[in-house]
């Protein structure tokens, strides 16, 4: 089962370690992984997407806590919170296709934001489920490269929660 | 308003760390001299602290924890850059394993070198990560200050642990302008441990202690840790509960008495076994429910309701699910349990739970008995240790004679039983002694060895007598690596493969060539002379033991569950 942590952080040298170190030294399995600034100077925020179980969890949760730099670990529900991934999506598309994926990328609200000739790169938004079917839409043509970042979240109404 | 007037001195980062590690009272700092420590060596004179020159950095982190064990405050250790500071790392996986608070302090090269794979560099706090309770890469000379107050702070509060700061030569070599009066304040806005237990889980603690008739308390290293001894003692025998404890909180508890039932787990007693497999309720006191103390972890205390004592949250249910968890320091908690308790705690109670102390104490002597005196073994030297001496501090290396010491040394005083319980590090014995006896010079320091043990840090011998450290060490010599050829017994169809340590180590020569007095005994006619001998002289001695048949150590659990034990030789 897949579980999102959000981890508010002192923005330290070596913090990334301490974090990444303690999933793979305590054998929790990192899904994704995010992390970037927040609105107070000198704290960052992670967001990361673990897989196991409630126990395991819970293991994760207060091993996290006990790093010093660590602020507050939040196990994010999704029912809870606002949940976005992004993603770059290089494709292939030959003239007789472009109308076809052009009605797929309008379908999917997403934007072309480069193009040479037969090649698109294509900017995607939304939460993780609808960045899948962008995947398995576009899966019918050929994608060159593609990256995403992991999922971000943050917690409705999620104020001193 | 703001004070203008405050009186600042220049300081080299040096003179900074020595000035902030006097503010908290360090005695002492058992390290080694390197090119990146030179800064701090060189003004150490001027300052009040005793500097102890271990002969291996290792030996000065055990050397630090052992006194941190002995005295209860923390121990200091300093190492330089590069193989200075990675021979730290096994002495703070110990404390780390065992949460005693140790501070090291490592030399680093010149900020601008960092990273460039300088001569004698290496990434320690990367390295530590993993191993300590925090770890800081100083990077500005106005830090040291702040960061060693922090550290103190850090390794003695909550669960405790070893922090290690990573100073690089040219910030010890700055200059800077300090207050002469210290107005340090620490920033962890994440660091807030849980030391009051919850009261309305201390409330259901008692409900379920009111209506349980067989109760166990397993004392664990938890009890040590927070000081907790005094209240555990007052409270199982205010209420006659046997305690069984961990080989980390044996020391938690008077061993003579009647309640104490021994060890628990895979080295575990008849009785302490016993009692986990069949209390309905267990007040865990301290434990992380390691593997040793478990066993197999499906089959362990399945008939009971525990009540878990923690102060890391983190230890809550990560091994054995926990009926009642209580995050908390031990003494606050028993204290309170013990306040609570009084109110409700009735005859009839009293009177159940007198048949299950019967039984369980039944057991206990059942299987008490003299130890053989026909020949050399080691629970007849610790048997006559005792005689000889009723409370030394006593530390242990690792293997069968850990586990005999353990068994056959009952302890009484407080902190005076100092192993390596977490990490099982061979070697930590004799430093651990020495650092003990740096911090109680009063006491007689006794360290129990093995023939392999003792050579991992034989070298501190040295550090003993020339820094007037006297301890006795008794090495246990039967050649081979004890635990390692009972392991190949019982395990793997006694393929005796490379536990061999041959015959050629004279120990007591050893311990002439280091300038310390060697002792040999052979008979069991020649142990009480022999150690008598050894404190009489007041000088560091080994004793070398000649035990020519080399028993395994009993009870061994050999099944899938604690009572599934051998006792004997088969």
């Amino acid at each position: 089962m897949k579980h999102t942590i959000s981890i508010l952080c002192d923005d330290k040298p070596g913090v990334m370690t301490r974090i990444s170190g303690l999933f793979s030294r305590r054998g929790f399995n990192i899904e994704s992984l995010t992390v970037g600034h927040t609105e107070t100077p000198g704290k960052s925020r992670f967001t990361i997407v673990v897989r196991g179980d409630d126990t395991v969890l819970e293991q994760v949760r207060k091993q996290l806590q006990k790093l010093v730099h660590v602020i507050k670990v939040l196990d994010i529900k999704s029912t809870e919170a606002v949940e976005r991934e992004h993603a770059l999506l290089k494709i292939e598309v030959s003239p007789n296709k472009r109308s076809e994926v052009l009605q797929i990328i309008t379908a999917l609200q997403a934007r072309i934001i480069d193009s040479s000739s037969n090649i698109w790169i294509l900017e995607i938004t939304g939460d993780t489920k609808s960045v899948n079917n962008a995947f398995n839409l576009l899966g019918d043509y050929k994608i060159v490269e593609s990256i995403r970042t992991g999922k971000i979240a943050l917690k409705r109404d999620s104020i001193g929660k | 308003m703001k004070n203008n007037m405050e009186k600042e001195t220049t300081l080299t980062g040096a003179q900074a760390l020595l000035k902030a590690l006097e503010e908290e009272k360090a005695e002492i700092i058992f390290g080694y001299p390197g090119g990146a420590t030179l800064p701090v060596y060189d003004k150490l004179h001027e300052s009040g602290i005793r500097h102890i020159l271990c002969r291996h950095e290792q030996g000065g982190a055990h050397m630090a924890d052992g006194y941190a064990r002995a005295t209860g405050k923390a121990g200091l250790c300093m190492a330089t850059s590069g193989p200075g500071a990675t021979n730290l790392v096994t002495g703070l996986a110990t404390s780390f394993m065992d949460s005693t608070p140790v501070i090291a302090i490592s030399g680093q090269v010149p900020r601008e070198m960092i990273g460039n794979d300088a001569f004698q560099e290496v990434d320690i706090t990367g390295i530590t990560i993993p191993i300590t309770k925090h770890n800081y890469l100083i990077s500005e000379s106005s830090e040291i200050s702040n960061s060693i107050h922090e550290a103190y702070y850090l390794s003695t509060t909550g669960r405790k642990g070893p922090i290690l700061l990573d100073i690089p030569k040219d910030v010890l070599n700055e200059n800077i302008k300090t207050p002469e009066k210290n107005n340090h304040k620490t920033n962890l806005e994440g660091y807030n441990p849980t030391i009051k237990g919850h009261v309305g889980q201390i409330k259901r603690a008692v409900t379920l202690l009111k209506k349980s008739n067989k109760v166990l308390i397993i004392s664990g290293g938890g009890v040590v840790s927070s000081g907790a001894e005094d209240a555990l003692t007052n409270f199982a025998k205010k209420y006659q509960i046997p305690v069984a404890a961990t080989l980390m909180g044996k020391n938690g508890f008077p061993n003579s008495d009647e309640l104490y039932l021994g060890l628990v787990g895979y080295h575990g007693t008849a009785a302490g076994n016993t009692a986990i497999q069949k209390a309905e309720t267990i007040i865990a006191i301290g434990t992380r429910f390691g593997d040793r103390t478990t066993g197999p972890l499906k089959t362990f205390a399945q008939n009971a309701n525990i009540i878990h004592i923690d102060i890391d949250p983190a230890e809550i249910s990560k091994n054995i699910p926990s009926f009642i968890p209580i995050v908390g320091d031990a003494s606050a908690i028993i204290e309170e349990l013990d306040k609570q308790f009084s109110e409700i705690k009735n005859a009839e109670l009293n009177r159940k739970e007198e048949e299950w102390l019967k039984y369980l104490i039944g057991i206990k002597t059942s299987r008490t008995k003299p130890a053989d005196n026909s020949k050399l073994n080691i629970p007849l030297i610790l048997e006559q240790l005792k005689k000889i001496l009723k409370d030394p501090i006593i530390t242990t290396d690792v293997g069968r004679h850990q586990i005999f010491t353990a068994h056959h040394f009952p302890v009484d005083k407080k902190n005076s039983f100092i192993t390596s319980g977490g990490l099982g590090t061979m070697g930590f014995g004799l430093p651990a002694a020495i650092g003990a006896k740096a911090g109680k010079p009063d006491e007689t320091v006794i360290c129990i060895s093995g023939d392999g043990s003792f050579l991992m840090c034989c070298q501190e011998l040295v550090t003993s007598v020339e820094e007037d450290l006297p301890v006795i060490v008794l090495v246990m010599r039967d050649n081979r690596l004890g635990m390692i050829s009972q392991l190949q017994d019982a395990f793997y169809g006694k393929r005796y493969n490379c536990c061999d340590l041959g015959s050629v180590v004279d120990f007591t020569k050893i311990a002439e060539g280091m300038g310390a007095k060697g002792i040999r005994v052979k008979t069991p006619e020649e142990i009480e002379p022999a150690i008598k001998k050894a404190i009489e002289l007041n000088k560091t001695t080994v004793i070398e033991f000649i035990i020519d048949e080399a028993k395994n150590t009993y009870p061994m659990v050999t099944g899938n569950s604690l009572t599934d034990f051998i006792e004997e030789e088969l």
